[in-house]
C-alpha cells in the first residue's frame, strides 16, 4: 500500500511537470516568432556550456536553503511565509556584520553567518509566537511581515550601510574574509554548496530522527491529538518556526557572501517563494529538496538562456511553476485511476477482505 | 505631533481614507465572500494584480473605460474560476494553491506587458482610460462633508454601495443562505441535496469579479497606469480586514477603513521628512499590530 | 404480519459492491429489499457496511458495481439532490443541520420558495408548519436549530425529510443519542408514518429495540449481506448470533471489585461555558484503586467538560482535582501522564491519533522520552520497529506492518493502537471515554477485558459511556451527569433498572446531596 501511494505521488509529479511543459511550449509557439530557438534554448540552453552548468548548480544553492526551511515550517502545518523577508533580512544582517566587524580566518565566515541566521530566526518568531500565543494568522502575519522586512531593510540599509562613493544603493564592499571560494574554476560555484549538503542531512536528521522532529510532524498531521498526548504545543510551533527562519537567514548569508561584493538587493529577491514551490515539489521532505532544486534551477537557467537569445521573457518560468505545483498538488489528479486499481486488486484478490 | 493632529482632522486627509479604503474594501468583500462558503481565498492578491493590467489592456484597446473595467472583472473571474477548478474539481489544498496564483500573476502581469510594449514595469505606453470621479449633487454642497464625501471615483462609490448589496444578498436570497450554510456546516448542505462545491463556486467567481473591480481601481482610478506589482499586499491585509470584521459586511467595512487610514497616514507622515522606508512600512505593521490585539481579544473572550 | 398481505417491493438494492481506498471491501455483492409500508431493519455490529449501503443508497456514496431498483426502474443517484428527488430521505447519526439557522430554514434548504428574487419566508413557514404540527414543533420554527435538545434536533431532521417528500425513510442509528424515553416517543412516531404508508429503514444494532419496531430484519455482517428475515420468526439470540458470526459470549468474567485507596478525587470542579454558563457544576466524587466508576448521562451533560478537566485539557474554573493526592491544577498534561494518567478519548480521530502517520509512529508518540527509543542519540527505526511489533501482537491489531499509516486502519483497530498506547505507560488511573464507540464486538470485548484486567491490576478506571449496556457490564459504581451536575449515585450497578437510570439521565428524578455525596468515598476510605 504505502508503494503504491509513493507511485502514485511520483506520478503525480510527473504527469503535473509534463502538462507544465506542454503548456509553456503552446505559449511560445503563440507568443514568440522563433519558437523553435526559444524551446531549445529553455530545455537545452543550460547544458550549452560549463558556466551555465555551473549557473544551474549556483542558483540551487540558495533556494535549497529556503526550501529546506519552508519543508521544516509547512512540516509543522504552519503556512509561514516568512523565509523571503529571513532570506532577505539574513543576507543583509550578514552583510552588516562582515563590512562593519571584519573578523579574521573563519571566523569572518562563521560571523556573518551566524547573524544572518539570528535575523532570519527573529523575522519567523514574530508569526509563530502570535500564533502560539494568541492563536492569530500566521500566514497573514508572514506576508505583511515580508513587506516589513524588506523596508526595514531599505532602512537600514540606506542609513546605515550605504557606500556613498559607489553609484546605486548598496552596502560597502565586504572584506574577503568574509567571502565563500569559488570551488570550480570556470564556473561559480561556491563553497556554499557544503553547507546546503550539510543542512540537508541535518534537516533529515532533525525531523526524522530526533524527538524534536518527531513533535514537530505530530503537531503538523493532528494539533489536537500533540496537545493529548503531552506535547508542549506552543514550543513546538515556536521551535520549528525559528529554526526555519534561521535556515532561511544563513541561506541568505550564502548567497550575499558567495555570489556578491556587495548587498545590493532592493526588492525582496523572491527566493523565498522558490522556497515554498521547492517544499511542494519536495512534499516537504528535506532529502528530495536537493533533486527538486536542480530541477527548478535548471528550469531557470533555461529560461534566462531563452530571455537573452529570444524574444520570449523569463517570466514565462513563473507561469509554469505556479501551474506545476497546482498540478502538483492535485490529488485528484489520479484519483479515478487509483480507485480503480485498487477495485481491480480488490476483486481480484477473491472474496477476502 | 500637533502637526499631525492638525492633518489628520483635515477634509482632504478624511477624502483620502476613503479612497485609499477603497482598494482594500473591495477586497476585503472578496475575501468576506468567498470565507463565508468556507473557502478562504488567499488569491486574491494575485486576482487583483492581474485584472488591473487586463483593465489597463481592455481600455486601451478599445478605448472605452468601461470596457476596461468589464475586462477587469471577467479577467477577476476568469482568475477565481482557475483558482475554483484547481482547489474544487483537482482537490488541491486552497492555501498552496492561492499562493502559486499570486506568484503566477505577478510573472503573468510582467510577460503580458512585455509583449504588448516590450516594458517589464510600467504600463504608460498604452493609452488607458481612467475611470471618471463624479460630485454628488446635494452632499457636495453640504460644507466640510461635502469634500469628504463627495468628488471621488465611480468605483469607490460602488465599493460602499456593494457592502449593503452583501449584507442583503447574505441574508435575504437563496444562494446568500446557502454561502453562509456551507461556511458553517457544508455538511449539512449536501445532504440538503445541495452541491456544496457549485455553491463554493458561485462564491469564489463572485470574489473574483469584486476582486477584479479593486484592481480596475487600482489602475484606472488610484492611479492611470498598471506598475509591477502594484497591488503591494492589500489583497492580503483585506484578509485581515475580513477576520476582524468577524465576516459580517458591516463591520469588515470598519476594519478596511481602518486600514485605509493607515495608508492615508503613511502617505502624510512623508511630509514630516520621516524616511520614506518606515512610512511606508506602516500599513503592514499596522496590519499586524491590529491583527495581534484582535488575536488577544478572542482569545480572552474564548477563556472568559 | 406481511406474509399474507400483497408484498410489492419499493425498493431494490441489487449485487452492490463498494471498496474503498484502502483496499477494503465497505460492501460486497449486497442486496437488499425492502417493501412498501414496512419498517425494515438493517442490522450488523459496527463496521459490517450498514452505514455504507445507506450513503450508496442516498447518493453520497456511488457504488463501484451493481444497481438500484426504485418502484421496478433502475436508477443512478449521483448526489443526495438525485436521490431526494425521488423520494428517499435520510436522518443521519450525526444530524446535518446548520446550527444558526432557523427550523424553517433548515428545513427547507435548497427547496425555499422564492419571490422578487429573495426567500419567500412566509410562504416557507406555512408549508413546514404544516408538517411540524405531526410532531408538535410548529411553535419551534424560528428557532435556531442549535439551541434545540437533541431529541427535537432529530424530529427535525425528520420533518426535513418529508418537506422534500420522502417516501423511504431511512433512519441510521436513530436512538444511540436518545433516552429510553425518547426512544418510546421516536417509536410512537415511527408508527404514525407507517400507518400512513411512508417505507422506514430503519439502522441500529440494539437488536431490542429492532424486534420492537420492525417487520422485517437485513442482517449485514463483514460487508456481506447475510440474511433477511421476518421479525416475528427470529429471536434476539438468533440474530445476534448472525451478526457476529460466531456464538459470541457477551458475558465477561469479572469478579467483585475490591477498592482500595482514592487515586483521583474530584472536589467541587466548574468549568464555565460560552456564556458564562456552567456547563460543569460544583461536582465532586472521587475513585478508586481496583474500581470501575461509570459516568452515564445523555452526552453534552459536561460530561465531556469534566474528563477535559481532569485530563489537562481545559483550564479548571473552580475547584481541584488530584490525582494520586497531588493537585494538578499546575501541572502540564506530560507531568499528568507521568503521574499515571491514561487517557482514552471519545474521539479517537480527532483527539487520540494522528491518522496519516504509521502505527509505530502514533505508539511512541507518548514515549520520546523513553531512552529505550534511541540509538547514539537518534530515534532509532530498528527499535521503535520492535516495540511496535511487540504491541501490535499483543494488543492484536489487525495490519500490514508497523508501518502502515493508522488511516488504513479499521475503527476498531484504530482503537486498539490508542488502547496499546496509553495501556503502556504505568498507567494506575485510566480515564475512558467511549472507549468502544463505532467498533466491531471482538474489539469492543478485548477492550472491555483489558479494562477488567487493569482494574484488578489496582489501577482505577473513569468509565463515561453512552453505551448503557457497556456500563452495566463493567462499572462497579455508577454515577449519572445530567445538566453539569450529578442526578444520582449507585454504589452498585445491579440496584438499578435502565428506565430507572432514564428518568436520572433526564433529570427527572434527582437524589439528595447526601447520596450523590457517597461518590466521594470518604468515610470509607480516606485519600492517600
Amino acid at each position: 500500500m504505502k508503494k503504491k501511494n509513493l507511485l502514485f505521488s511520483s506520478a503525480t509529479t510527473v504527469l503535473a511537470i509534463t502538462i507544465s511543459l506542454v503548456i509553456a511550449l503552446v505559449i511560445i509557439l503563440c507568443v514568440s516568432e522563433q519558437p523553435g530557438q526559444a524551446v531549445t534554448a529553455l530545455l537545452l540552453g543550460p547544458l550549452r556550456s560549463t558556466r551555465l552548468i555551473g549557473s544551474i548548480f549556483t542558483t540551487a544553492i540558495p533556494i535549497c536553503f529556503t526550501g529546506l526551511a519552508v519543508c521544516l515550517m509547512f512540516q509543522a502545518s504552519m503556512f509561514n511565509m516568512c523565509a523571503e523577508g529571513s532570506f532577505f533580512l539574513g543576507a543583509l544582517a550578514a552583510a552588516a556584520f562582515a563590512t562593519k566587524v571584519p573578523l579574521p580566518g573563519i571566523l569572518g565566515l562563521a560571523g556573518p553567518m551566524l547573524v544572518g541566521a539570528a535575523a532570519g530566526a527573529l523575522l519567523c518568531l514574530v508569526p509563530a509566537w502570535l500564533k502560539a500565543k494568541l492563536n492569530a494568522s500566521e500566514m497573514v502575519a508572514s506576508l505583511m511581515l515580508n513587506y516589513i522586512a524588506l523596508y526595514l531593510g531599505l532602512y537600514v540599509l540606506n542609513t546605515y550601510l550605504r557606500d556613498q562613493s559607489f553609484g546605486a544603493l548598496a552596502s560597502e564592499k565586504l572584506p574577503d574574509s568574509s567571502k565563500l571560494d569559488k570551488i570550480i574554476p570556470g564556473t561559480s560555484i561556491h563553497s556554499g554548496i557544503f553547507l546546503a549538503i550539510f543542512f540537508i542531512v541535518l534537516c533529515f536528521l532533525l525531523l526524522y530522527k530526533t524527538s524534536l522532529g518527531h513533535k514537530i510532524r505530530t503537531y503538523g498531521q493532528n494539533p489536537r491529538f500533540t496537545k493529548y498526548a503531552g506535547i508542549k504545543v506552543g514550543s513546538v510551533i515556536i521551535l520549528s518556526q525559528v529554526l526555519g527562519g534561521a535556515i532561511a537567514g544563513i541561506g541568505g548569508s550564502v548567497e550575499v557572501m558567495g555570489m556578491y561584493e556587495r548587498f545590493q538587493w532592493t526588492s525582496l529577491p523572491g527566493y523565498g517563494w522558490d522556497g515554498v514551490i521547492l517544499a511542494i515539489l519536495a512534499r516537504n521532505k528535506p532529502q528530495y529538496v536537493p533533486l527538486a532544486a536542480i530541477f527548478l534551477s535548471y528550469l531557470r537557467v533555461g529560461a534566462s538562456t531563452m530571455a537573452s537569445n529570444t524574444d520570449v521573457p523569463k517570466e514565462l518560468i513563473t507561469v509554469i511553476q505556479a501551474i506545476m505545483i497546482m498540478l502538483i498538488t492535485a490529488t485528484a489528479l489520479l484519483k479515478g485511476m487509483k480507485q480503480k486499481m485498487v477495485i481491480k486488486e480488490a476483486l481480484s484478490s477473491g472474496t477476502d477482505s | 505631533m500637533g502637526q499631525i493632529l492638525e492633518i489628520i482632522f483635515t477634509a482632504d486627509f478624511l477624502h483620502s481614507i476613503i479612497r485609499l479604503s477603497t482598494p482594500i474594501l473591495f477586497a476585503t468583500m472578496a475575501a468576506l465572500i468567498s470565507e463565508r462558503a468556507g473557502v478562504i481565498n488567499i488569491g486574491i492578491e494575485g486576482t487583483m494584480l492581474f485584472a488591473s493590467l487586463m483593465g489597463v489592456v481592455g481600455s486601451a484597446f478599445t478605448g472605452n473605460v468601461w470596457l476596461g473595467v468589464l475586462c477587469a472583472v471577467v479577467s477577476g473571474i476568469a482568475f477565481s474560476g482557475l483558482l475554483s477548478f484547481f482547489h474544487l474539481k483537482l482537490e488541491t489544498d486552497i492555501v498552496l494553491t492561492g499562493i502559486a496564483l499570486n506568484l503566477m500573476s505577478s510573472g503573468l502581469t510582467i510577460f503580458i506587458l512585455y509583449i504588448l510594449t516590450g516594458d517589464k514595469g510600467v504600463s504608460t505606453q498604452l493609452a488607458s482610460k481612467a475611470v471618471p470621479n463624479i460630485n454628488i449633487p446635494l452632499i457636495q454642497d453640504i460644507p466640510v462633508l461635502g469634500s469628504i464625501l463627495s468628488g471621488h471615483s465611480v468605483l469607490t462609490y460602488l465599493a460602499f454601495f456593494l457592502v449593503i448589496a452583501l449584507a442583503i444578498f447574505l441574508k435575504k436570497t437563496k444562494l446568500g443562505t446557502y454561502i453562509r450554510a456551507v461556511g458553517e456546516n457544508s455538511d449539512s448542505v449536501e445532504t440538503a441535496g445541495i452541491s456544496v462545491n457549485m455553491v463554493r463556486l458561485k462564491a469564489l467567481l463572485i470574489s473574483g469579479a469584486i476582486s477584479g473591480l479593486g484592481g480596475a481601481f487600482m489602475s484606472m482610478a488610484y492611479v492611470n497606469m498598471f506598475t509591477k506589482d502594484m497591488v503591494a499586499g492589500r489583497g492580503f491585509i483585506a484578509l485581515a480586514a475580513e477576520a476582524m470584521g468577524r465576516g459580517v459586511p458591516g463591520l469588515s467595512m470598519l476594519s478596511a477603513l481602518f486600514f485605509g487610514m493607515a495608508d492615508a497616514l503613511s502617505n502624510n507622515l512623508q511630509l514630516f521628512n520621516m524616511p520614506s522606508e518606515l512610512t511606508r512600512l506602516m500599513p503592514y505593521a499596522f496590519t499586524i499590530v491590529a491583527l495581534g490585539i484582535y488575536a488577544a481579544r478572542e482569545q480572552r473572550k474564548s477563556k472568559a | 404480519m406481511t406474509d399474507h398481505e400483497q408484498v410489492t417491493p419499493i425498493l431494490e438494492m441489487r449485487q452492490i459492491s463498494k471498496v474503498y481506498g484502502n483496499g477494503v471491501y465497505a460492501n460486497q455483492q449486497v442486496s437488499l429489499s425492502v417493501n412498501r409500508g414496512e419498517i425494515h431493519a438493517l442490522v450488523g455490529e459496527n463496521g459490517a457496511g450498514k452505514s455504507t449501503l445507506m450513503k450508496i443508497l442516498f447518493g453520497m456514496e456511488k457504488p463501484d458495481q451493481g444497481e438500484i431498483v426504485l418502484e421496478g426502474k433502475t436508477v443512478t443517484f449521483r448526489s443526495p439532490q438525485d436521490a431526494i428527488a425521488r423520494g428517499i430521505g435520510m436522518v443521519h447519526q450525526h444530524f446535518k443541520l446548520v446550527d444558526s439557522l432557523s427550523v424553517t430554514e433548515n428545513v427547507t434548504m435548497g427547496y425555499e420558495p422564492v419571490k422578487r428574487g429573495f426567500i419567500d419566508r412566509k410562504t416557507a413557514k406555512e408549508k413546514v408548519s404544516k408538517i411540524a404540527e405531526l410532531f408538535e414543533l410548529q411553535d419551534e420554527l424560528d428557532t435556531a436549530t442549535g439551541k434545540l435538545p437533541v431529541g427535537i434536533k432529530q424530529k427535525v431532521e425528520i420533518i426535513k425529510a418529508l418537506y422534500r417528500g420522502a417516501q423511504i425513510l431511512i433512519l441510521d442509528e436513530p436512538t444511540a443519542v436518545l433516552t429510553p424515553q425518547e426512544t418510546e416517543e421516536l417509536f410512537d412516531q415511527l408508527m404514525k408514518l407507517k400507518s400512513r404508508g411512508y417505507t422506514v429503514i430503519f439502522i441500529s444494532h440494539k437488536l431490542r429495540e429492532v424486534k420492537q419496531i420492525s417487520n422485517r430484519i437485513s442482517i449485514m455482517r463483514q460487508g456481506k449481506m447475510i440474511d433477511t428475515v421476518d421479525t416475528d420468526g427470529i429471536t434476539e439470540q438468533e440474530i445476534s448470533s448472525r451478526m457476529v458470526g460466531t456464538n459470541y459470549s457477551k458475558n465477561l468474567a469479572k469478579k467483585a471489585a475490591e477498592p482500595k485507596e482514592v487515586l483521583l478525587q474530584v472536589k467541587n470542579l466548574t468549568a464555565v461555558g460560552m456564556n458564562k454558563k456552567e456547563v460543569v457544576n460544583n461536582v465532586s466524587f472521587s475513585v478508586r484503586a481496583g474500581e470501575i466508576t461509570g459516568i452515564a448521562g445523555v452526552e453534552g451533560n459536561g460530561q465531556n467538560e469534566l474528563i477535559q478537566m481532569i485530563t489537562g485539557l481545559r483550564k479548571i474554573d473552580r475547584g481541584s482535582v488530584c490525582i494520586m493526592g497531588r493537585d494538578t491544577g499546575k501541572l502540564s498534561i506530560q507531568e499528568l501522564r507521568e503521574l499515571g494518567m491514561s487517557y482514552i478519548p471519545s474521539d479517537r480521530m480527532e483527539d487520540g491519533l494522528a491518522v496519516s502517520m504509521s502505527i509505530g509512529e502514533n505508539l511512541i508518540s507518548t514515549k520520546l522520552k523513553d531512552r529505550r527509543l534511541y540509538r547514539h542519540h537518534l530515534l532509532s527505526k530498528k527499535k521503535i520497529r520492535d516495540m511496535a511489533n511487540q504491541l501490535v501482537r499483543d494488543y492484536r491489531i489487525k495490519c500490514d506492518s508497523q508501518e502502515t499509516p493508522v488511516s488504513m486502519l479499521s475503527g476498531g483497530n484504530m482503537q486498539k493502537v490508542v488502547v496499546a498506547r496509553e495501556f503502556t505507560q504505568q498507567a494506575r488511573l485510566i480515564i475512558a471515554e467511549q472507549p468502544t464507540r463505532g467498533i466491531d464486538v471482538g474489539a469492543a470485548k478485548f477492550i472491555h477485558e483489558e479494562l477488567i484486567r487493569l482494574r484488578d491490576e489496582n489501577c482505577a478506571v473513569l468509565l463515561v459511556t453512552a453505551d448503557l449496556e457497556e456500563l452495566y457490564q463493567l462499572s462497579d459504581n455508577i454515577l449519572v451527569m445530567y445538566d453539569g451536575r450529578f442526578s444520582a449515585y449507585f454504589p452498585n450497578p445491579d440496584q438499578v433498572s435502565e428506565t430507572e437510570l432514564g428518568n436520572y439521565m433526564l433529570g427527572v428524578k434527582i437524589q439528595s446531596e447526601t447520596e450523590i455525596g457517597r461518590g466521594c468515598h470518604e468515610e470509607e476510605k480516606p485519600a492517600i
